[in-house]
């Protein structure tokens, strides 16, 4: 298991439509990442970091080429298998925190549980755990209106931690933070890709998250540009 | 999951109170409408009832199939017989004769010369015995102008118009000129008691009434009647009733097939009431159906906008791993709560308010000058049984529809779409 990548992506194209033509947003990608790496995809906007992100969280499909990811092919995926393998595998963190307002802190973190068919005690274990991650166990019953940037980060990462995925999938995650606040986030999530042994892929152009990063990979139009691998 | 949804319906203000706003609002109007509608059809109805065709009426067969003419030569026979057959037939009912007549009002002068002249459409009913609701159900107490109630044999009213174009007043005296039901010349001299303003051109134009002995008496019907009302004792028309009633009676006579047998027909079954008791049916599926259609597109409207606001939460719940049916399901589970919750409020705020207007009636009488129709004057709306339910169709269904709509944005939009839009 640990030397099978858990995503694998060959030849991989993404086109939009786009007036009359096609926008090509990715133009042949190649890459593999093993279990419990650390890396990100790094480059100028519109380099389509993203649109390869959510190709991988099988939240959009490839035009053309191929992407596995934990031994699913995304391209092959019906709606429902899609929904499986994002349900039971894969994390998400976004740019905008994307928490829903009207709910408590540990109702937001307890919803991927909800959807995996754990007992309400399992779930309460679960959530603990997450938000102690996080360090954010004094605010369960506040709501999202009530917390700072740094704080409704903190909750987006124990909700895409708390079923222990094996991919977390990260989005510019602190473009809304200061600099403490990122270097929490980033400290926190580092701890737990040694802990919990969770690989991590982030799409970014902040220089705080670069630093953290074991594996950098440079986009450039649709293309990787260069590669580089810190060992630490 | 559920408990999640329903905190999220709860706190989320602008997911429940503006749907459940417009549904309540909706539903009242749909239940209010109905109600009012009814009332007001139900009224004229019963004011068509209460003059001339009752909620049934037994006529001879002859007689029935000419009725427009009113020929009394095919009155029936025997008339308190049969009224007391009825009466015991069907206790439900309260039986009164009427003669309807036509004929011609002589105002004599000092000299017995004639000093005006006029056509006049009589009704003889049963005024003075003890007991009779007649007068009551013509309301000839409450339209009385000038005068007073007749009080003994030989005492008439007349419609405050006819009368002022006859030129005459309380205790002048006419006199009657009509055939009778032997087809011979009648005579007759009344005392004019009072006039009265029934608040319909017909019956203003030229409207005598007479006791129904008095009518007997000048038109040689005794013991005959023109026909004989049966009213419901517990108020309103049913028609339902009045059909299986009528139906009863003529297995009762059917072996008789002569013409001068009697017959009864329900009030639907007479001239054009039937078109609108039919009419006073469909209405409230064409209200029902209006308001499902207005309120689906106002729902769907606010439904687009809320679900706009929702595409981040979509995205989220999508991103999580839950199924696009099951998001759009969980809309339909919501819009279904606040349907039933919406229909409820609305159904009892519907139900206040036409009870009020049932209470204390709307007076129209200003609108209705120069009608022809046979209308009441003051307006009361009449709650029935499907007022209950009726709001819970275009509560539930408008509200479901209109959800339906908006959320197929959850599968228009591409999963990644839904956080772009979100993000923007
Ligand atoms: N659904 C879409 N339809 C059309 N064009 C798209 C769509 N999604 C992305 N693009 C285009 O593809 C290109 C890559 O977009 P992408 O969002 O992946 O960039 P990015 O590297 O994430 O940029 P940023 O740093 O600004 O987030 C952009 O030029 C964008 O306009
Ligand atoms: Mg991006």
């Amino acid at each position: 298991m640990d030397n099978s990548p858990i995503i694998e992506i060959e030849k991989l194209v993404k086109k939009f439509p786009m007036g009359r033509g096609e926008f090509t947003a990715l133009n042949g990608i190649d890459l593999r990442f093993k279990q419990g790496e650390f890396a990100g995809l790094i480059g100028p906007s519109g380099s389509g970091k993203t649109t390869l992100l959510n190709i991988i969280g099988s939240l959009d499909v490839p035009s053309s080429g191929t992407a596995v990811v934990m031994g699913r092919t995304i391209e092959n995926l019906t709606a429902r298998e899609s929904a499986k393998l994002r349900k039971e595998s894969l994390g998400f963190i976004f740019q905008s925190y994307n928490l829903l307002a009207v709910h408590t802190v540990y109702e937001n973190v307890e919803f991927p549980l909800l959807l995996l068919n754990y007992t309400a005690s399992e779930r309460k274990k679960m959530v603990s755990d997450a938000l102690e991650w996080v360090g954010l166990t004094e605010k369960i019953k506040s709501k999202p209106p009530q917390l700072s940037g740094g704080e409704c980060q903190r909750v987006a990462i124990a909700r895409a931690m708390v079923k222990r995925p094996s991919l977390v999938l990260a989005d510019e995650p602190t473009a809304n933070l200061d600099t403490a606040n990122s270097h929490n986030i980033l400290k926190t999530m580092e701890t737990l890709n040694r802990e919990l042994k969770t690989t991590f892929l982030f799409a970014t152009h902040d220089d705080k998250v670069i630093s953290y990063l074991r594996r950098k990979i440079f986009l450039l139009d649709g293309k990787v540009d260069k590669e580089e691998i810190t060992s630490n | 999951m559920i408990k999640f949804l329903i905190k999220g319906l709860i706190r989320d203000k602008s997911r429940s109170r503006i749907p459940l706003i417009v549904v309540s609002l909706g539903v009242m109007l749909t239940v209010l409408l109905h109600a009012y509608l009814k009332g007001f059809m139900g009224d004229t109805i019963e004011t068509n009832a209460r003059f001339s065709t009752g909620h049934v009426k037994v006529m001879t067969k002859a007689y029935s199939e000419n009725s427009d003419q009113k020929p009394n030569d095919l009155a029936l026979l025997n008339a308190s017989a049969i009224r007391d057959q009825l009466g015991k037939q069907f206790p439900q009912l309260d039986w009164a004769e009427r003669i309807e007549f036509g004929g011609l009002i002589d105002v004599p002068d000092s000299n017995g010369e004639t000093r005006s002249q006029g056509p006049a459409f009589g009704i003889g009913l049963d005024l003075l015995t003890q007991g009779t609701r007649e007068s009551e159900r013509l309301n000839l107490v409450k339209s009385l102008v000038r005068g007073n109630m007749p009080k003994k044999q030989g005492e008439i009213l007349i419609s405050d118009e006819f009368a002022k174009k006859l030129r005459i007043n309380p205790g002048d005296r006419i006199t009657f000129i009509g055939s009778t039901m032997n087809n011979s010349m009648t005579i007759y001299n009344l005392t004019l008691s009072g006039t009265i303003s029934f608040g319909n051109e017909i019956l203003d134009r030229g409207a005598i009434i007479t006791d129904l002995q008095d009518a007997r008496n000048a038109l040689d019907m005794q013991d005959a009647t023109s026909e004989i009302l049966g009213f419901f004792r517990d108020g309103f028309y049913n028609n339902k009733s009045a059909l299986s009633i009528a139906a009863t009676f003529s297995s009762t006579y059917k072996s008789n097939n002569d013409d001068f047998a009697p017959v009864m027909l329900t009030l639907s079954q007479q001239g054009s009431m039937g078109q609108y008791v039919k009419m006073s049916d469909y209405w409230a599926n064409y209200i029902a159906l209006v308001f499902i259609i207005a309120m689906s597109l106002v729902l769907w409207n606010a439904g687009l906008l809320g679900g706009l606001r929702r595409y981040g939460e979509f995205g989220v719940r999508l991103a999580m791993g839950e199924e696009k049916g099951h998001v759009f399901r969980t809309l339909i589970y919501e819009s279904i709560l606040i349907g039933i919750a919406g229909s409820v409020a609305g159904t009892l705020a519907g139900l206040f308010f036409a009870w009020l207007i049932q209470k204390y009636g709307i007076d129209i009488s200003g609108m209705m000058k120069g009608s022809t129709l046979m209308m009441p004057s003051v307006i009361r709306a009449q709650i029935t049984p499907s007022d209950y339910y009726l709001g819970f169709i275009p509560g539930l269904v408008s509200t479901v529809v209109g959800t339906m709509l908006s959320g197929t944005g959850i599968y228009r939009r591409q999963t990644a779409r839904l956080f772009r839009e979100l993000e923007a």
